[in-house]
């Protein structure tokens, strides 16, 4: 009994405490900006300069005479030109409108539906599987019927853009709320929270990630469908880029055709990519990635 | 230590923060996790809860918390609790400040307040300079005494603790135990610590309740009158953690024919 030593006193027993939360800790490690930014675009620039090459190279084959299947030299001079005719920028400014509007308020709708789908439980059984299968349901498959409705209009393409994307978007937080930690549901119990206030400060925080999976999907389909709606619905006097499109094809407009089609691709890395960031930065807060 | 035993059955509730009478609980038609459990703690007591697997320690603290509901018997307890998991149940999404000021939200504390306190309480954990930090950038044990400020944050007078320092290692949970122990004797909550460690609950504890497995009954309450501080490894705890350790294996052993 006297062999025992004393217990350590409070200042060493602070320090002890502090010691083992140094030894726990590993300092970070940072990469710079520049050398984050080459580990991600060299295998990208990689990739563009081996489809240019396959591509070159089907020219050269010559299956299809120069003036059906420009090649990329050709392509990129004719796309250098149009960059700087104002009738592209109306173009983009038209498609990119349609884009934005459509997909706010396919946020907006898809919003309300996967909120009130994921606390309704009747509305669960009754509505559940019909957004899941609104979602497999190819979106030009809706244009006849958005036409025989709102005729050659924006609304009948907007109508598609928005039944593309919202069955995604509400998807993303069904799922998101379904699968918040049991344990943080607790955690908010015990701490007081009412329902309201477990929904506001646990259950839609806990599904941030995966509503950002659902924006992001939504996002895609919206996109197609958007290309879909401007090939199929024409409307004088307003150019975009879907009209672009066909216009080139009408024209035998290989270079163009092809210049376009690479716009509409561009358009589509860049905001995935944006999505992708948003996803990366959310996850490094949450401690859901390993830093390489 | 002990609050004075009034005389008057009006005001038994003040007597005991937490008191537990004949409490059962069944799981589905036949699986009695609990049965009749009798338990009271007094205000300011540190009571270990201890058993083996199965006896239905964790349900008894759900029970208490209000996360489940008891099948028989009744619960009082007149006061404000808070409960601690064996997982920090940190929201990852929030810094530590936030996360500590979340136990404030639910009683809308003032903002300037809900800051003030949870700077103090995060102090008192010796995190004060981790504030700023999120949960997975702190060690295990550091988020688990976050969750203690979280949870002393709720200024309850009774604080369930599940296993907390299960999953730490053994330095880590030492330490920790001086901790919880200087914490609990400066602001004195009644503590209700489930755990299956003999030599923590001696460790710790003003009494040790034994618990029977499947279903779960009170075997035996053991008071633990060595001086604190106390060390894990000295001879007295280790000669009482033996005694119980003993009858421990005892009540295992009728489950194994």
């Amino acid at each position: 009994m006297a062999v025992d030593r004393l217990p350590p006193a409070a200042d060493t027993h602070e320090r002890q405490l502090t010691g083992l939360d140094a030894l726990e800790l590993i300092p970070a490690k940072r990469t710079s900006f520049g050398l984050r930014v080459w580990r991600h675009a060299w295998p990208m620039l990689t990739a563009v300069v081996i489809v240019l090459a396959i591509w070159q190279a089907v020219v050269l084959a010559g299956f299809w005479p120069e003036y059906v299947f420009a090649g990329p030299i050709t392509t990129f001079g004719d796309l250098a030109n149009k960059v700087t005719d104002p009738e592209f920028y109306q173009a983009l400014a038209t498609t990119m409108r349609r884009a934005v509007v459509g997909f706010a308020l396919a946020v907006l709708i898809g919003l309300v539906i996967g909120a009130a789908v994921s606390r309704v439980r009747i509305l669960r059984a009754a509505f559940g599987s019909l957004i899941t299968g609104l979602q497999t349901m190819p979106s030009i498959a809706w244009f006849p019927f958005a036409i025989l409705l709102f005729g050659l209009t924006e609304s009948a393409i907007q109508f598609v853009v928005v039944l593309g994307a919202a069955p995604s978007i509400a998807n993303g937080l069904i799922a998101g709320v379904d699968y918040t930690p049991p344990l943080l549901l607790r955690a908010g119990k015990v701490l007081g929270f009412g329902r309201l206030q477990m929904y506001r400060h646990v259950i839609l925080p806990a599904s941030l990630p995966s509503f950002l999976a659902g924006l992001k999907q939504g996002w895609a389909f919206a996109w197609r469908s958007l290309m879909a709606g401007e090939l199929m619905v024409i409307i004088a006097y307003q150019a975009s880029l879907g009209e672009q499109l066909a216009i080139s094809r009408e024209l035998s407009d290989s270079p163009g055709l092809i210049g376009t089609m690479i716009v509409i691709l561009v358009i589509g890395i860049v905001i995935d990519m944006l999505f992708e960031a948003a996803n990366t930065a959310l996850r490094r807060r949450w401690g859901l990635r390993q830093e390489q | 230590m002990t609050a004075p035993l009034t005389e008057h059955a009006d005001s038994r509730t003040d007597a005991y923060a937490v008191r537990l009478e004949a409490v059962s609980k069944m799981y589905g038609k036949d699986l009695l996790a609990l049965d009749r459990v009798s338990l009271a703690v007094r205000p300011g007591e540190f009571v270990c809860l201890l058993g083996a697997s199965g006896c239905g320690k964790s349900t008894l603290l759900n029970l208490v918390a209000g996360l489940d509901d008891v099948s028989g018997g009744e619960i009082s307890s007149g006061s404000k609790i808070a409960m601690m998991f064996q997982e920090p149940a940190l929201f990852p999404w929030l810094t530590v400040n936030a996360n500590v000021e979340m136990a404030m939200r639910a009683e809308k504390v003032g903002k300037d307040e809900r800051r003030a306190r949870a700077q103090e309480l995060l102090d008192l954990v010796h995190l004060g300079a981790f504030g700023k930090k999120r949960p997975h950038e702190l060690s295990g044990g550091m988020r688990q005494r976050v969750a203690l400020a979280r949870a002393l944050a709720q200024e309850a007078d009774v604080l369930l603790m599940d296993e907390p320092f299960g999953a730490l290692d053994a330095m880590t949970r030492d330490i920790l135990h001086d901790e919880l122990e200087r914490i609990w004797r400066e602001r004195r909550p009644a503590v209700l610590f489930v755990t299956h460690n003999v030599r923590e609950a001696v460790r710790l504890g003003d009494r040790v309740v034994l618990l029977s497995s499947r279903p779960g009954r009170v075997v035996e309450d053991f008071p633990i009158e060595l001086p604190r501080p106390r060390r894990t490894d000295s001879a007295e705890v280790a000669t009482l953690a033996a005694t119980i350790t003993d009858r421990l294996r005892e009540e295992v052993g009728r489950h194994g024919r």
